[in-house]
């Protein structure tokens, strides 16, 4: 058996506020994040010997660890693939931890996501190379195929008509995590939940996805603190002990365009991380508690649901129209509202929220959850965590 | 335009709207030269005396085209003009009253009464002769103005009259210049991808194929994913194939394109997908399973694409 599965635990989380507008730079919102995710952990910056961040990231871990008084790194690593990256961080540093090159790994994203360079508009008009992924856009962009929404539209567009499923039943997923948000204080969209008329009045962003399918653009920073699991133990809180940790790219993979897969109604990658993720927890979806699923945009949360065994293919509909989301229901989902109603950090918040799950802190506690279920992004390579309780 | 304003028009006609004025110089030599210099007129007659005298003259003259000269300003007068009003400023700002904000000279007649001569002083006056009522011209509705010039030596005799006219205007309404639409996105042409990318422009649908196992591969790539060999060349497509999935794009908007925009993924007959636009079908009217057939657009003068429309009925 891998050495991997609960040698390591998230003792700290840190976040800054979640805004459009910072009004700071996005090397100090990682300084903030790191450090209130340090000091949760109730460990000092000196303490820190490893960092993680995406390669999506402006900010090295030079810059933090000098800005922070954090000293020498013995473990750096950075994660590509925008949002794909989360649970990889996480991957990162409990192999690091696990296999004693770094004893306290802080993974790290901060950015000013809406105030500065904002990903929803998408590749047109980036600075060209001849690199390979660059050269990828070019069977994009030249047909005006530029954003996200739009790539994530082609998915959406194929996985109605093979399973029949509709607009609404995307809109479901946003009224989840609206409903969620709506109770979480830290949430931009605090106190403003959503009808399923509302997201079916919503303008078109990209059809068949309506604005209210898509996340949010935000400025935040997010830490996690990961430390092994005997000394988080004697860390303040209760330990998120990290079960299964995966990465996964696909066959054919592309970036947010997989198009040429024999089927593209499925997320294949998010199968290959559920099933590391199943094998080494031991575990099987009936252990879930709760799932923290990304939700950039709506449609491609239902192929999580499938590929991660939660229901079977196409079933997705009907398991969310069934209330199986709600926090009342079989699996609680998305309890800080997601990306579409917390904050866009690059599924970095998603993480935090699982650990105050298992510690039993969310805004939204659903009763006594022992395991949780993370994703990072979707149409991208990817990755995913299963979160315990130390048992 | 009220009779008012025509009226305080053409009241102008006869007054004089420049007050005699002489020249800073008396006529002389040494101007004289530098003006045959630069107009590289070799008539001997306005610098050597001798040849003058030959053709009945008492000497060397004045050319006749330099009466302007004689009376003109001065460079330091040019850049600092006189910041009295003259009756020129007064006739300037009515006619921009009435919208004639823009100028340009017609013609110029000279008629001149006698030769000028070195040591003759000139001196210049104007008068309005007349303004025509509005005429349509190329240029805008405008009017024209004529104003007679008399030179003068220092006897007051007149030397020279000119008649000068300009046609004051208001400028045309242009529709404004089409702006050019701003160019496609272009695609990041390297060593892997060049080769569709010019095939395009000879309106060439091409797929390319591994050269070993003859598999057909899009995007395309350097090495077979089947069987991992490095040599390829290409095929060219039938152009028929089924829309496999598709977006109908309406934000963001980038000003290449018209929305809402169609992008749709094609699955080819040949059995590899590609990404296009379509035409010749309203954006609800695309259904996955479409059957479509290759056509082409050129964007712009570098840029070939494949777009696709929906197949004839009979082909269904």
């Amino acid at each position: 058996m891998s050495v991997l599965p609960g040698a390591a635990a998230i003792a700290g989380i840190g976040a800054t506020e979640f805004s459009k507008e910072s009004g700071r730079s996005e090397l100090q919102l990682a300084c903030e994040a790191v450090l209130a995710a340090v000091t949760d952990a109730g460990l000092e910056p000196s303490d820190v010997d490893g960092m993680v961040t995406f390669t999506a990231d402006t900010s090295s871990e030079i810059h933090i660890a000098r800005n922070l008084g954090i000293g020498e790194l013995t473990f750096f690593s950075r994660i590509g693939h925008g949002g794909g990256a989360a649970c990889g961080t996480v991957q990162q540093a409990a192999m690091a931890v696990a296999t004693g090159v770094a004893d306290v790994v802080v993974c790290y994203r901060a950015f000013n996501e809406r105030s500065g360079e904002r990903y929803g508009l998408g590749q047109a008009n980036r600075p060209m190379d001849v690199s390979a992924d660059r050269a990828a856009y070019s069977w994009m962009t030249p047909f005006g195929l530029s954003t996200p929404a739009q790539w994530v539209a082609m998915f959406a567009r194929r996985y109605m008509h093979e399973y029949g499923a509709t607009s609404e039943d995307f809109g479901r997923v946003a009224v989840v995590d609206r409903a969620h948000a709506a109770t979480n204080p830290k949430a931009w969209f605090h106190g403003r939940p959503i009808t399923l008329e509302e997201h079916q009045a919503s303008r078109w962003i990209a059809e068949p996805l309506h604005l209210l399918d898509c996340c949010q653009e935000s400025d935040g920073g997010q830490a996690l603190v990961i430390v092994s699991a005997q000394r988080a133990r004697d860390l303040p809180h209760r330990p998120a002990l990290i079960w299964g940790a995966a990465q996964g790219s696909g066959n054919d993979q592309h970036m947010m365009t997989s198009y040429y897969r024999s089927e593209i109604s499925g997320i294949p990658e998010m199968g290959l991380v559920g099933r590391q993720l199943y094998a080494q927890s031991s575990l099987t979806p009936a252990d879930i508690q709760a799932a923290i699923l990304y939700d950039h945009f709506t449609p491609l949360v239902l192929p999580q649901l499938e590929e991660l065994g939660f229901c079977a293919k196409g079933e997705a509909k009907d398991f969310i129209a069934d209330g199986n989301l709600a926090l009342d229901g079989r699996l609680p989902f998305n309890t800080h509202g997601g990306q579409l109603g917390e904050a866009y950090i690059h599924g970095m918040n998603g993480i935090a929220e699982a650990v105050r799950l298992l510690r039993g802190t969310s805004a939204n506690q659903p009763g006594d959850v022992h395991n949780v279920l993370v994703t990072a992004g979707t149409g991208v390579p990817t990755s995913g965590l299963i979160l315990g309780a130390d048992q | 335009m009220s009779d008012d304003y025509e009226a305080r028009l053409q009241a102008w006609v006869g007054r004089e709207l420049v007050a005699r004025r002489p020249g800073q110089d008396p006529v002389n030599v040494p101007m004289i030269r530098h003006w045959v210099e630069a107009m590289e007129d070799a008539n001997p007659v306005y610098l050597d005396e001798d040849a003058a005298k030959a053709t009945g003259r008492d000497g060397v003259v004045a050319p006749a085209s330099m009466i302007q000269a004689w009376t003109m300003r001065g460079y330091a007068a040019t850049v600092r003009p006189s910041t009295e009003p003259s009756g020129f400023d007064e006739l300037v700002a009515l006619l921009g009253e009435g919208g004639y904000t823009s100028v340009v000279a017609t013609d110029s007649e000279l008629e001149f009464e006698r030769e000028l001569v070195p040591g003759d002083h000139v001196s210049v006056e104007e008068h309005v002769e007349s303004i025509s009522p509005e005429k349509k011209t190329g240029l805008g509705a405008g009017r024209f103005v004529s104003t007679v010039k008399t030179y003068r030596d220092a006897s007051g005799e007149v030397v020279a009259t000119q008649r000068w006219r300009t046609l004051r205007f208001r400028p045309a309404d242009k529709p404004a210049p089409e702006k050019p639409k701003a160019l496609r996105p272009r695609p990041a042409v390297n060593p892997d991808n060049a080769f569709w990318f010019e095939a395009a422009r000879e309106h060439r649908l091409v797929i390319q194929r591994c050269a070993d196992c003859k598999s057909l591969r899009h995007p395309p790539g350097p090495c077979c994913p089947q069987c991992g060999s490095f040599a390829w060349d290409t095929v060219e497509s039938s152009g028929e194939g089924h829309v496999y999935t598709f977006t109908v794009n309406h934000h963001p908007r980038h000003p290449a394109f018209d929305y809402p925009l169609v992008v749709a993924v094609v699955e080819l007959a040949e059995g590899t997908r590609l990404i296009a636009n379509m035409t010749g079908v309203e954006p609800a009217d695309v259904e996955v399973g479409m059957p479509v057939v290759l056509d082409w657009i050129d964007p712009d003068p570098d840029l070939s694409l494949p777009v696709f429309r929906p197949a004839a009925h009979k082909e269904r």
